[in-house]
Protein backbone atom coordinates (compact mmCIF):
# COMPACT_ATOMS: atom_id res chain seq x y z
CA UNK A 1 0.00 0.00 0.00
CA UNK A 2 1.12 3.09 -0.86
CA UNK A 3 0.50 6.86 0.32
CA UNK A 4 -0.21 9.94 -1.33
CA UNK A 5 -0.09 13.41 0.01
CA UNK A 6 -2.72 15.90 -1.48
CA UNK A 7 -1.83 19.66 -0.94
CA UNK A 8 -4.37 21.80 -0.57
CA UNK A 9 -5.48 25.29 0.54
CA UNK A 10 -9.52 25.28 -0.41
CA UNK A 11 -10.72 21.72 -0.34
CA UNK A 12 -12.53 21.55 -3.27
CA UNK A 13 -14.42 18.68 -5.00
CA UNK A 14 -11.45 17.71 -7.21
CA UNK A 15 -9.15 17.24 -3.86
CA UNK A 16 -12.11 15.54 -2.30
CA UNK A 17 -12.02 13.23 -5.80
CA UNK A 18 -8.35 12.06 -5.69
CA UNK A 19 -8.52 11.33 -2.06
CA UNK A 20 -11.76 9.03 -2.74
CA UNK A 21 -10.25 7.63 -5.61
CA UNK A 22 -6.61 7.18 -3.52
CA UNK A 23 -8.76 5.42 -1.09
CA UNK A 24 -10.60 3.11 -3.78
CA UNK A 25 -7.59 1.65 -4.98
CA UNK A 26 -6.55 0.87 -1.53
CA UNK A 27 -3.78 3.57 -0.74
CA UNK A 28 -3.54 5.76 1.73
CA UNK A 29 -4.54 9.83 0.94
CA UNK A 30 -3.31 12.25 3.57
CA UNK A 31 -4.50 16.06 2.84
CA UNK A 32 -2.10 18.69 4.23
CA UNK A 33 -3.00 22.12 4.40
CA UNK A 34 -0.43 24.76 2.64
CA UNK A 35 -1.91 27.44 4.60
CA UNK A 36 -1.06 25.75 8.11
CA UNK A 37 2.20 24.02 7.53
CA UNK A 38 5.35 25.55 8.72
CA UNK A 39 8.71 25.26 6.89
CA UNK A 40 12.30 25.90 7.58
CA UNK A 41 15.57 25.59 6.20
CA UNK A 42 16.30 22.44 8.40
CA UNK A 43 12.69 20.99 7.53
CA UNK A 44 13.13 16.98 6.72
CA UNK A 45 10.66 14.68 4.98
CA UNK A 46 9.90 12.87 7.61
CA UNK A 47 9.14 15.55 9.97
CA UNK A 48 5.71 15.33 8.23
CA UNK A 49 3.43 13.22 7.13
CA UNK A 50 3.83 13.30 3.37
CA UNK A 51 3.60 9.83 1.96
CA UNK A 52 5.47 8.61 -1.11
CA UNK A 53 4.40 11.26 -3.46
CA UNK A 54 2.54 14.99 -3.07
CA UNK A 55 0.52 16.00 -5.74
CA UNK A 56 0.35 19.58 -5.37
CA UNK A 57 -3.17 20.98 -5.80
CA UNK A 58 -3.45 25.00 -4.28
CA UNK A 59 -5.58 27.32 -6.01
CA UNK A 60 -2.94 29.57 -4.97
CA UNK A 61 -0.48 29.77 -7.52
CA UNK A 62 1.83 31.56 -5.98
CA UNK A 63 1.72 29.67 -2.78
CA UNK A 64 1.35 26.40 -4.63
CA UNK A 65 4.65 27.07 -6.38
CA UNK A 66 6.41 28.16 -2.83
CA UNK A 67 5.60 25.36 -1.46
CA UNK A 68 6.31 22.85 -4.40
CA UNK A 69 9.88 24.38 -3.54
CA UNK A 70 9.94 23.77 0.10
CA UNK A 71 8.72 19.90 -0.70
CA UNK A 72 11.53 19.95 -3.27
CA UNK A 73 13.95 20.97 -0.65
CA UNK A 74 13.39 18.39 0.98
CA UNK A 75 13.69 15.32 -1.57
CA UNK A 76 10.09 14.98 -1.77
CA UNK A 77 8.33 14.02 -5.44
CA UNK A 78 5.92 16.58 -6.73
CA UNK A 79 3.56 16.31 -9.13
CA UNK A 80 3.96 18.61 -10.95
CA UNK A 81 7.78 19.61 -10.41
CA UNK A 82 8.14 23.40 -9.46
CA UNK A 83 10.14 23.87 -12.58
CA UNK A 84 7.03 22.66 -14.69
CA UNK A 85 4.28 25.23 -12.42
CA UNK A 86 7.12 27.96 -12.50
CA UNK A 87 6.44 27.75 -16.39
CA UNK A 88 2.91 27.12 -16.33
CA UNK A 89 2.11 29.72 -13.89
CA UNK A 90 3.38 32.13 -16.16
CA UNK A 91 1.84 33.34 -19.78
CA UNK A 92 4.88 34.80 -21.20
CA UNK A 93 7.11 31.82 -19.78
CA UNK A 94 4.93 29.14 -20.62
CA UNK A 95 4.47 30.52 -24.46
CA UNK A 96 8.03 30.72 -25.21
CA UNK A 97 8.39 27.56 -23.64
CA UNK A 98 6.04 26.61 -26.35
CA UNK A 99 7.69 28.50 -29.12
CA UNK A 100 10.47 27.21 -28.48
CA UNK A 101 9.41 23.38 -28.85
CA UNK A 102 7.87 24.36 -32.21
CA UNK A 103 4.37 23.95 -30.10
CA UNK A 104 2.11 26.28 -32.63
CA UNK A 105 1.08 28.99 -30.49
CA UNK A 106 -0.85 31.74 -31.46
CA UNK A 107 1.31 35.41 -32.26
CA UNK A 108 2.20 36.82 -29.21
CA UNK A 109 3.66 40.17 -28.73
CA UNK A 110 5.80 41.14 -24.95
CA UNK A 111 6.69 44.71 -24.06
CA UNK A 112 7.86 46.06 -20.86
CA UNK A 113 6.63 49.19 -20.37
CA UNK A 114 2.78 50.85 -21.09
CA UNK A 115 4.97 53.12 -23.62
CA UNK A 116 6.81 50.31 -25.42
CA UNK A 117 3.15 48.32 -25.80
CA UNK A 118 1.66 51.65 -27.02
CA UNK A 119 5.00 51.81 -30.23
CA UNK A 120 4.50 48.12 -30.66
CA UNK A 121 0.24 48.37 -30.98
CA UNK A 122 1.11 51.21 -33.56
CA UNK A 123 3.72 48.83 -35.62
CA UNK A 124 1.45 45.41 -36.05
CA UNK A 125 -2.24 47.26 -35.10
CA UNK A 126 -5.44 46.35 -34.03
CA UNK A 127 -7.10 43.73 -32.88
CA UNK A 128 -5.02 41.99 -30.10
CA UNK A 129 -5.56 40.40 -26.49
CA UNK A 130 -4.21 41.61 -23.69
CA UNK A 131 -3.49 38.82 -20.80
CA UNK A 132 -2.07 39.27 -17.39
CA UNK A 133 0.84 37.45 -17.21
CA UNK A 134 -0.48 35.66 -14.17
CA UNK A 135 -3.78 34.81 -13.07
CA UNK A 136 -6.45 32.47 -14.44
CA UNK A 137 -10.10 31.87 -15.10
CA UNK A 138 -10.06 34.76 -17.58
CA UNK A 139 -9.36 37.66 -15.30
CA UNK A 140 -8.24 40.42 -16.67
CA UNK A 141 -7.79 38.78 -20.48
CA UNK A 142 -9.30 41.60 -22.75
CA UNK A 143 -9.92 42.47 -26.13
CA UNK A 144 -7.88 45.79 -27.68
CA UNK A 145 -9.55 46.80 -30.71
CA UNK A 146 -9.47 50.23 -30.27
CA UNK A 147 -6.46 53.09 -29.53
CA UNK A 148 -9.09 54.66 -27.00
CA UNK A 149 -9.86 50.98 -24.73
CA UNK A 150 -6.14 50.43 -25.11
CA UNK A 151 -4.99 53.76 -23.74
CA UNK A 152 -7.30 53.06 -21.16
CA UNK A 153 -6.50 49.82 -20.23
CA UNK A 154 -2.86 50.75 -20.06
CA UNK A 155 -3.16 53.83 -17.78
CA UNK A 156 -5.43 51.79 -15.08
CA UNK A 157 -2.13 49.29 -15.10
CA UNK A 158 0.37 52.54 -14.80
CA UNK A 159 -1.64 53.31 -11.72
CA UNK A 160 -1.94 50.20 -9.73
CA UNK A 161 1.51 49.40 -10.78
CA UNK A 162 1.68 45.80 -9.67
CA UNK A 163 5.22 44.26 -10.58
CA UNK A 164 3.31 41.76 -13.17
CA UNK A 165 0.94 45.49 -14.68
CA UNK A 166 5.16 46.28 -16.06
CA UNK A 167 5.21 43.01 -18.14
CA UNK A 168 2.61 43.72 -21.52
CA UNK A 169 1.83 40.52 -22.96
CA UNK A 170 -0.51 41.09 -26.12
CA UNK A 171 -1.35 38.25 -28.35
CA UNK A 172 -3.63 38.08 -31.88
CA UNK A 173 -6.80 37.92 -31.90
CA UNK A 174 -7.44 34.04 -33.20
CA UNK A 175 -10.07 34.09 -35.64
CA UNK A 176 -11.62 30.71 -33.78
CA UNK A 177 -15.26 29.28 -33.46
CA UNK A 178 -16.54 30.67 -30.22
CA UNK A 179 -15.06 27.76 -28.55
CA UNK A 180 -12.02 25.91 -27.03
CA UNK A 181 -10.59 22.79 -26.75
CA UNK A 182 -9.44 21.76 -22.73
CA UNK A 183 -7.31 18.42 -22.77
CA UNK A 184 -6.24 16.78 -19.77
CA UNK A 185 -2.57 14.92 -20.26
CA UNK A 186 -1.23 12.58 -17.66
CA UNK A 187 2.19 11.79 -18.42
CA UNK A 188 1.84 13.03 -22.02
CA UNK A 189 -0.72 10.92 -22.33
CA UNK A 190 -4.44 12.70 -23.09
CA UNK A 191 -6.89 11.37 -21.38
CA UNK A 192 -10.09 13.07 -21.93
CA UNK A 193 -10.80 16.29 -23.60
CA UNK A 194 -13.73 18.74 -23.83
CA UNK A 195 -14.80 21.92 -25.96
CA UNK A 196 -15.56 24.88 -24.00
CA UNK A 197 -17.77 27.12 -25.78
CA UNK A 198 -18.15 30.58 -24.75
CA UNK A 199 -21.27 31.83 -22.92
CA UNK A 200 -21.74 35.27 -24.87
CA UNK A 201 -18.76 36.75 -24.60
CA UNK A 202 -14.89 35.83 -26.32
CA UNK A 203 -14.05 34.27 -23.34
CA UNK A 204 -14.55 30.04 -23.28
CA UNK A 205 -13.50 29.78 -19.41
CA UNK A 206 -15.64 27.02 -17.35
CA UNK A 207 -15.28 29.40 -14.31
CA UNK A 208 -17.15 32.28 -16.34
CA UNK A 209 -19.88 29.93 -17.12
CA UNK A 210 -18.65 27.94 -20.57
CA UNK A 211 -20.73 25.33 -21.75
CA UNK A 212 -18.13 21.92 -21.13
CA UNK A 213 -19.20 19.20 -23.99
CA UNK A 214 -17.23 16.52 -24.57
CA UNK A 215 -14.74 16.29 -26.98
CA UNK A 216 -13.33 13.12 -28.77
CA UNK A 217 -9.69 12.83 -29.00
CA UNK A 218 -8.40 12.89 -32.80
CA UNK A 219 -5.29 11.82 -33.65
CA UNK A 220 -4.07 15.69 -34.61
CA UNK A 221 -5.54 16.87 -30.74
CA UNK A 222 -3.88 13.59 -29.56
CA UNK A 223 -0.23 14.83 -31.32
CA UNK A 224 -0.59 18.11 -30.53
CA UNK A 225 -1.53 17.53 -26.89
CA UNK A 226 1.35 15.53 -26.10
CA UNK A 227 3.54 17.39 -27.74
CA UNK A 228 2.76 20.71 -25.59
CA UNK A 229 3.29 18.14 -22.88
CA UNK A 230 6.79 17.31 -23.41
CA UNK A 231 7.37 21.28 -24.19
CA UNK A 232 6.74 21.61 -20.66
CA UNK A 233 7.93 18.84 -18.84
CA UNK A 234 5.67 16.30 -18.66
CA UNK A 235 3.10 15.50 -15.05
CA UNK A 236 -0.20 16.22 -14.99
CA UNK A 237 -2.03 19.31 -17.46
CA UNK A 238 -4.29 21.34 -18.56
CA UNK A 239 -3.96 22.01 -22.28
CA UNK A 240 -5.83 24.93 -24.33
CA UNK A 241 -6.48 24.29 -27.55
CA UNK A 242 -8.05 27.38 -30.30
CA UNK A 243 -8.97 25.75 -34.01
CA UNK A 244 -7.61 28.70 -35.72
CA UNK A 245 -9.28 29.64 -38.99
CA UNK A 246 -5.92 29.88 -40.66
CA UNK A 247 -3.37 27.41 -38.83
CA UNK A 248 -5.76 24.52 -37.54
CA UNK A 249 -5.73 23.66 -34.46
CA UNK A 250 -2.78 25.81 -31.81
CA UNK A 251 -2.13 25.48 -27.95
CA UNK A 252 -2.50 29.14 -26.12
CA UNK A 253 -1.79 27.49 -22.72
CA UNK A 254 -1.13 24.92 -20.70
CA UNK A 255 -2.24 25.16 -16.85
CA UNK A 256 -0.36 22.98 -13.92
CA UNK A 257 -2.93 22.63 -11.57
CA UNK A 258 -6.13 21.29 -13.68
CA UNK A 259 -9.26 21.77 -12.96
CA UNK A 260 -11.83 18.57 -14.10
CA UNK A 261 -14.67 18.42 -11.61
CA UNK A 262 -16.96 19.48 -14.62
CA UNK A 263 -14.77 16.98 -17.40
CA UNK A 264 -15.17 14.22 -14.87
CA UNK A 265 -19.15 13.98 -15.49
CA UNK A 266 -19.22 13.38 -19.00
CA UNK A 267 -15.35 11.67 -19.11
CA UNK A 268 -15.12 8.02 -20.50
CA UNK A 269 -12.19 7.76 -18.11
CA UNK A 270 -12.07 7.97 -14.51
CA UNK A 271 -9.85 11.05 -14.13
CA UNK A 272 -9.08 11.53 -10.92
CA UNK A 273 -7.77 7.58 -10.96
CA UNK A 274 -5.77 7.94 -13.88
CA UNK A 275 -3.77 10.84 -12.10
CA UNK A 276 -3.19 8.78 -8.87
CA UNK A 277 -2.15 5.60 -10.17
CA UNK A 278 0.57 7.92 -12.52
CA UNK A 279 1.83 9.62 -9.14
CA UNK A 280 1.96 6.05 -7.71
CA UNK A 281 3.92 4.97 -10.75
CA UNK A 282 5.90 8.04 -11.17
CA UNK A 283 7.84 7.37 -7.79
CA UNK A 284 7.92 3.37 -8.62
CA UNK A 285 9.83 4.66 -12.02
CA UNK B 1 -24.52 26.50 13.60
CA UNK B 2 -25.05 30.20 12.70
CA UNK B 3 -23.68 32.10 10.26
CA UNK B 4 -20.87 34.65 12.52
CA UNK B 5 -21.55 37.13 10.35
CA UNK B 6 -25.77 37.29 10.34
CA UNK B 7 -26.93 34.56 12.70
CA UNK B 8 -28.84 33.02 9.79
CA UNK B 9 -28.60 28.89 9.95
CA UNK B 10 -26.00 27.02 8.08
CA UNK B 11 -26.19 24.14 6.64
CA UNK B 12 -23.12 21.85 7.16
CA UNK B 13 -22.84 18.55 5.21
CA UNK B 14 -22.05 15.40 8.27
CA UNK B 15 -19.28 14.59 5.50
CA UNK B 16 -17.78 18.13 4.95
CA UNK B 17 -13.83 18.19 5.76
CA UNK B 18 -11.55 20.51 6.93
CA UNK B 19 -10.46 22.95 4.69
CA UNK B 20 -14.13 22.92 2.93
CA UNK B 21 -15.74 26.31 1.88
CA UNK B 22 -19.45 26.73 3.35
CA UNK B 23 -21.20 29.79 2.27
CA UNK B 24 -24.01 31.23 4.32
CA UNK B 25 -27.09 31.11 2.33
CA UNK B 26 -28.50 34.24 3.75
CA UNK B 27 -25.34 37.11 3.87
CA UNK B 28 -23.41 34.70 0.62
CA UNK B 29 -20.44 34.90 3.61
CA UNK B 30 -18.12 32.00 3.01
CA UNK B 31 -16.23 30.17 5.57
CA UNK B 32 -13.58 27.42 5.77
CA UNK B 33 -13.86 24.41 8.07
CA UNK B 34 -11.07 25.23 10.66
CA UNK B 35 -11.51 22.11 12.55
CA UNK B 36 -14.37 19.55 12.63
CA UNK B 37 -14.43 16.70 15.27
CA UNK B 38 -17.66 14.69 15.07
CA UNK B 39 -20.67 17.15 14.96
CA UNK B 40 -18.14 20.11 16.62
CA UNK B 41 -16.89 22.35 14.21
CA UNK B 42 -14.98 25.14 14.20
CA UNK B 43 -15.42 27.51 11.20
CA UNK B 44 -12.46 30.79 9.88
CA UNK B 45 -13.11 33.28 7.48
CA UNK B 46 -12.71 32.10 4.07
CA UNK B 47 -9.87 33.89 2.00
CA UNK B 48 -11.20 36.06 -0.47
CA UNK B 49 -9.92 35.16 -4.22
CA UNK B 50 -6.69 36.45 -5.20
CA UNK B 51 -5.09 37.43 -8.30
CA UNK B 52 -3.03 34.19 -9.05
CA UNK B 53 -5.85 31.41 -8.17
CA UNK B 54 -6.84 29.00 -10.29
CA UNK B 55 -5.85 26.33 -12.70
Amino acid sequence: MSKVCIVFDRLRAEEKMLQKEASDLGHDAVMLDAKITQVNTDSKREDYDLGDVVLERCVSYFRGLHFTASLEFMGMPVLNKFEIANLCGNKMFMTLQLKKHNVPTPKTYFSFSSESASENIDKVGYPLVIKPVIGSWGRGVMPLKDKDTTDAIFEIRDITDSPHDRIYYLQELVQRPPRDIRVITVGDQPIAAMYRKSSGGFKTNIALGADPEICEITKEIEDLAVQASKAMGGGILGIDMMEDQKNGLIVHEVNNTVEFKGLVRVAKRNIPREMIEFALNYVRK
Amino acid sequence: MNCPECDATLNIPGDASVGEIISCPDCGADFEIAKKDGSNVELKQAESVGEDWGE
